[in-house]
């Protein structure tokens, strides 16, 4: 994946929509100038991607400025978005029913902007819409209507959030997602760890777990965001607990003989990997959710463990120290073809195959530090993301463009960061408390199928 | 441990005293420092050898405290590894004494690891590291069905801090007595 891509230099009029954004999302096209401007050569990890100006005017009705602040919120943390100042907003009354004034806008340096009413139903509900217009080309890039009650404002803003990245990356969203973790909390040798969950923007966080088990490897089923998988050491045991966010349900995967760790779901639900430790060997097996048969993937008296499925469960990637150092393999989903893909030296452990299939995310040990970084499925083109003192435990959005890892300083607490693919928008995540371990949800819901592409008088060319 | 605190009454003690035989408040005594390198929290030192001391009371034969006070209950390991060092081996050949003496008792040996390392692969490590312990036991005649293990990795640490001396400390296989010792 090329990160090296050309693109205008020129700022200001005849800039094109969605200047750097298409560009950085990977998609073919170059800028279209309206005149010729210079072109250079931008990296994009070396942080020189401009991040396209966007207005995000504050929605008419209930809860109306709460929703542009989420969104306003959402959109800078992706690091495509630089959502202007409201004060510097001159149209004001702004309706679904009009078109902007478009000189205004530009005036103002917004290359989009995005209004919305929020109107209540005779149901109790509120509709939700919205439209996004191109400044510079003046024509309407989407529109659309939630509906839903009152209290589920943040879901709206999270799914508007999506619709808008969507539209102008061309990339499926990843705001409308949550985060179950490992909330962390007490002294370095005193530690309360339970299992969490919060909205990927660090609201709404709900402890699940009392405090009396060590939580480790959350995990959500990716067909089903109510479903979780995690670990509960205990004094004496060690647990796999499959819960489902719903109901409550809270059932043990089975007992075995043997310490059990490293939970994932297979893609399809339908199964779980995980690894046993007997006699001190750790291998990597897999139980069947329905059948309940458990199958043994690995036999080798290596350290073979942190299974993770390939989107299509053909495959998984594990790490095992069985050639001395921790490396990563690749298996069939029934244990054969095993060969290992890293390359480099250091240690590589805690592997995480991305969503789109392409990449698998890793962490590093080497030069004493530690790093997350991306590799291709067969080893090759490892890049390093992020790199410090200590982190650990990739897990990626469910668009495979942000990777969620826990980073710990020296001698200090654990919290929660993310990482773009180009490495170059790592931020600590909405959640600021003290937390390890982060699994990061499907989208909770499919998104909306019609975006209204092309179909008012003024909608943009496609 | 029990020997640092009996200290550090003590230091108290001459602490009061001297505020009480002091005539101005403004000559109250600087901070008390300890030149032993004793206390808990100091990261430095650690018992590789049974602590003895007649100030500490005679824990009862065969019970838990004496396992832990006078034998010792944790064994130290090199980075990344779960080779038994050399000197660790007296100190297990006297664990497997003292439970040979005491065939009642079970155990559950607790692998533990330092903090640099992720979470799962310290689990596996730490397993390696009470696998070790236990089959050493094992051959120095403890029956196989009174031993558990587990693994913490990470997650239990005894020493605070990022340096050096408290991942080598963290870097562990304790031995926890679980039923039938003398209580």
């Amino acid at each position: 994946m090329g990160f090296k891509r050309r693109m205008q230099s020129a700022t200001g009029i005849g800039a094109t929509l969605g200047l750097g954004l298409a560009l950085a999302m990977g998609a073919p096209q170059v800028a279209l100038a309206q005149e010729p401007a210079p072109l250079q050569e931008v990296i994009v990890s070396e942080g020189v991607l401009r991040p396209l100006p966007i207005a995000v005017v504050g929605f008419t009705g209930q809860y109306g400025n709460d929703i542009s602040g989420v969104i306003r919120g959402n959109l800078r943390r992706s690091g495509f978005f630089d959502p202007l100042n409201p004060a510097s907003f001159i149209e004001t009354g702004l309706s679904l029913a009009n078109q902007p004034t478009f000189p205004q806008w530009t005036s103002i340096g917004a290359e989009v902007v995005l209004y919305g009413s929020v109107t209540p139903r005779p149901d109790g509900r509120n509709d939700v819409g919205f439209r996004l217009y191109d400044t510079y080309r003046e024509c309407q890039l989407v529109s659309y209507q939630f509906t839903a009650t009152p209290e589920q404002w943040r879901r709206i803003a999270h799914k508007i959030s999506d619709v808008v990245y969507q539209r102008m990356t061309g990339e499926s969203g990843f705001f409308d997602t949550r985060v179950i973790y490992v909330a962390e909390s007490g002294t370095q040798l005193n530690r309360l760890s339970r299992l969490a969950i919060v909205d990927q923007d660090g609201y709404n966080p709900v402890f699940l777990t009392q405090g009396d088990e060590v939580i480790m490897s959350p995990r959500f089923s990716t067909s089903n965001p109510d479903e979780v998988t995690y670990v509960a050491l205990g004094q004496d045991y060690s647990r796999i607990y499959l819960k489902n966010l719903s109901t409550g349900r809270t059932e043990s995967l089975g007992e075995f003989d043997g310490q059990v760790l490293a939970p994932r779901y297979s893609n399809d639900g339908s199964k779980v990997a995980f690894s046993i430790i007997r006699g001190g060997n750790t291998d990597v097996y897999t139980m069947d959710l329905r059948s309940r048969e458990l199958r043994r993937l690995t036999s080798d008296p290596g350290i073979d463990t942190s299974p993770s499925f390939s989107p299509d469960n053909r495959r998984l990637v594990f790490t095992s120290d069985r050639s001395g150092s921790a490396r990563l393999y690749v298996m069939n989903a029934d244990g054969s073809g095993q060969r290992p893909i890293s390359r480099g030296g250091g240690s590589y452990t805690a592997p995480s195959w991305s969503p789109r299939g392409d990449l698998i995310a890793f962490t590093k040990q080497q030069g004493g530090q530690f790093h997350i970084g991306v590799m291709g499925t067969d080893g090759t083109g490892e890049r390093i993301l992020s790199s410090s003192y200590f982190e650990e435990g990739p897990s990626w959005a469910p668009n495979g463009r942000y990777i969620m890892f826990a980073r710990q300083t020296r001698g200090g607490d654990t919290r929660l960061w993310t990482v773009d693919l180009s490495g170059r928008v790592i931020a600590q995540a909405g959640y600021d408390g003290r937390g390890s371990s982060p699994a990061w949800s499907p989208l909770l819901d499919a998104p909306p199928a019609n975006l209204g592409y092309g179909q008012a008088p003024d909608s943009c060319p496609s | 441990m029990i020997k640092s605190r009996v200290l550090r009454l003590a230091l108290v003690g001459v602490a009061v005293s001297a505020m009480a035989a002091c005539a101005r408040p403004a000559e109250a005594p600087g901070p008390i420092t300890d030149n032993g390198g004793t206390q808990p929290g100091n990261n430095t030192t650690y018992p590789d050898r049974p602590v003895t001391g007649g100030e500490m009371g005679a824990a009862r034969p065969g019970s838990a405290e004496e396992f832990a006070n006078t034998i010792g209950d944790r064994v130290y390991f090199d980075l990344d590894s779960y080779s038994i060092r050399p000197e660790a081996y007296p100190r297990l050949n006297q664990q497997a004494a003292w439970l040979r003496q005491y065939p009642a008792v079970t155990i559950r040996i607790e692998g533990n690891a330092d903090e640099r390392g992720t979470a799962e692969y310290n689990l596996a490590l730490g397993a390696r590291r009470a696998e070790a312990v236990r089959a050493y036991l094992v051959q120095q005649g403890v029956a196989a069905s009174r031993i558990d293990t587990i693994s913490f990795g990470k997650e239990r640490p005894i020493a605070q801090g990022s340096n050096e001396e408290s991942w080598a400390r963290n870097r562990n296989a304790h031995t926890a007595i679980v039923s039938g010792a003398v209580r």
